[in-house]
């Protein structure tokens, strides 16, 4: 049986410091500002999915949410990294509040699909990276693994929102600790759904397209 | 350091919220008048003018710290303005190690030699180790991709938003004789006139504008704003020469000149913008744009006018 007792729509003391330290620290780091393109702030139940190159990007996303939705939106994250120590675990859950799924699961309890859905049944929001890891490669967005179109079927309600997160690569390439200053911003796109007799691939595929769609400079070569 | 005399002080900021307040008052009765929804330039207006006041308190609680408050409000704005430049410009994962030292190293050491005062370091500091270093370190990293157009956008940024901008509160270390002490008043003159100088050529231009000056560049810039802005602004310099060591006609012409390197320096911020593409530097002041959209022409007038006043004016 999944580990998962989210509290009722509040954070602790230790995760409340947390998110506002961090917000703070992002918005002195990169001014984060959010601009909402398509969809607008809300504190209905969603799915945020995100491209991903950076741990920035989860601390980025929240720092555009208000502190009552970010009370109860929880980032997904791979349990391969973030369950490694008892420090990054208690860094990752009890700090950050975030998800811990495994890649590679052995036992059914662990399917990260009935885990996510475990958080979705308790009212509260996902943050996704859907191309399932962190992108080193030239590409600006990897292809999407299934995750966010199984969710969608299973729970059609929950909106689909894509964000994309500017520059966080630059910010805190991989591999590296100390973020350099550079000017960040997340825009917020229109939902996006399965539509009806939508095969998993295209779907993906849109979602992905949608996703890229957002990036404000997408001339740029870095 | 001890602040300038407070009478020369009380008229100064007596007559920038006298601006201000004007302006905010103009604004707030052609809002009032004007059809709802706002038009776009009157929302701009009012935001531009909210920002001026946000701009004018900071730099008056700065002048209150004295050397110290002015140094670590200049460091703050090269922060802001390193980081739009920074942000603008193409660099690589292999740079990274070079553009922390850019924020975490030269602002601060850079501002350190300021306030310390120590001239024949932080007049070379950039321009010379900061110059040779860094592409040293940028080789030894072994990337040559773009090479030289990487080490090139990180010279031009420290030394536009760093070493330019220090030269504001490095003018707190001249020591002009009969005019000791009253150093910050010569900040003020500086940014008053050459902002001023921005306003002046705005409103000429939009008034008498006819011959742009350099369509290439920028769509906004005329013959008849440059020419009437700098009028404006030389007088405007003579009328505060109460502030500095300069009698009224040569306040003028230190005005003139200031403000002249302001207008080149707004020129070519807006080279540089159109070459990568944006209209703003950033989205820091609401209605302006970033920092570098505001600071610019300081950012030329700055250097050159330290060295007017050291040379002519110290000992």
């Amino acid at each position: 049986m999944t580990k998962l007792h989210l509290r009722a729509n509040t954070f602790t003391l230790l995760q409340t410091v947390t998110s506002v330290g961090l917000s703070a620290a992002a918005w002195v780091v990169t001014g984060v500002r959010p601009i909402w393109n398509g969809s607008q702030p809300s504190e209905r139940q969603r799915i945020y999915f995100a491209n991903h190159a950076s741990h920035g990007d989860f601390i980025l996303l929240s720092a555009c949410l208000s502190e009552k939705v970010r009370a109860r939106t929880h980032a997904i994250a791979a349990a391969e990294y973030w369950g490694k120590s008892r420090l990054r675990r208690f860094i990752a859950e009890d700090m950050l509040s975030s998800v811990l799924i495994h890649r590679q699961w052995t036992d059914e309890t662990q399917h990260p699909i009935s885990i996510m859905l475990s958080v979705l049944d308790q009212g509260h929001s996902l943050i996704l990276f859907p191309e399932g890891t962190r992108n080193t490669t030239d590409a600006e967005l990897l292809p999407f693994r299934s995750g966010l179109y199984n969710l969608s079927m299973a729970r059609p309600d929950v909106e689909l929102i894509p964000c994309w997160i500017e520059n966080m690569s630059r910010v805190l390439p991989k591999g590296q600790f100390l973020p350099v200053p550079l000017l960040c911003r997340v825009v917020f796109g229109p939902p996006v759904a399965i539509a009806p007799g939508e095969e998993r691939r295209a779907f993906l595929e849109r979602a992905r397209q949608t996703l890229l769609s957002l990036d404000p400079r997408p001339d740029r070569d870095d | 350091m001890t602040l300038p005399p407070m009478h020369e002080t009380v008229i100064l900021l007596v007559g920038l919220v006298g601006v201000l307040t004007t302006a905010s008052t103009v604004a707030g009765i052609l809002s009032w008048r004007a059809p709802k929804p706002l038009p776009s330039t009157l929302v701009n207006l009012n935001q531009r003018i909210n920002a001026w006041w946000v701009m004018v308190v900071a730099i008056t609680v700065a002048f209150f710290f004295g050397r110290t408050g002015m140094t670590i409000l200049f460091a703050l704005i090269s922060f802001a303005a390193l980081r739009e430049f920074v942000t603008l410009t193409h660099s690589r994962r292999s740079d990274h190690w070079v553009l922390l030292g850019m924020f975490g190293i030269i602002i601060p050491y850079q501002y350190w030699l300021v306030w310390t005062a120590w001239y024949g370091l932080f007049t070379i500091f950039i321009p010379v180790y900061c110059f040779l270093l860094m592409p040293a370190i940028t080789a030894l990293n072994g990337d040559t991709e773009r090479f030289l157009e990487r080490v090139s956008a990180q010279q031009w940024a420290v030394m536009i938003s760093v070493y330019c901008v220090s030269h504001v509160p490095a003018l707190l270390t001249l020591n002009v004789p009969g005019f000791e002490g009253r150093n910050l008043l010569l900040i003020a003159f500086l940014i008053i006139t050459v902002q001023g100088s921005d306003v002046f050529q705005y409103i000429f231009g939009k008034l008498f504008g006819r011959h742009l000056l350099s369509p290439a560049v920028s769509p906004s810039k005329t013959w008849e704003g440059l020419v009437g802005g700098l009028v404006a602004s030389s007088l405007l310099g003579a009328l505060l020469s109460f502030l500095t060591p300069f009698s009224p006609l040569a306040a003028a012409g230190v005005a003139f000149i200031a403000c002249l390197m302001g207008f080149l320096g707004g020129l070519v911020a807006s080279a540089i913008k159109r070459d990568q593409g944006v209209k703003d530097w950033g989205h820091l002041i609401e209605g302006h744009g970033g920092m570098m959209d505001r600071a610019d022409s300081l950012v030329f007038a700055a250097p050159v006018f330290f060295h007017i006043v050291r040379y002519f004016w110290t000992v």
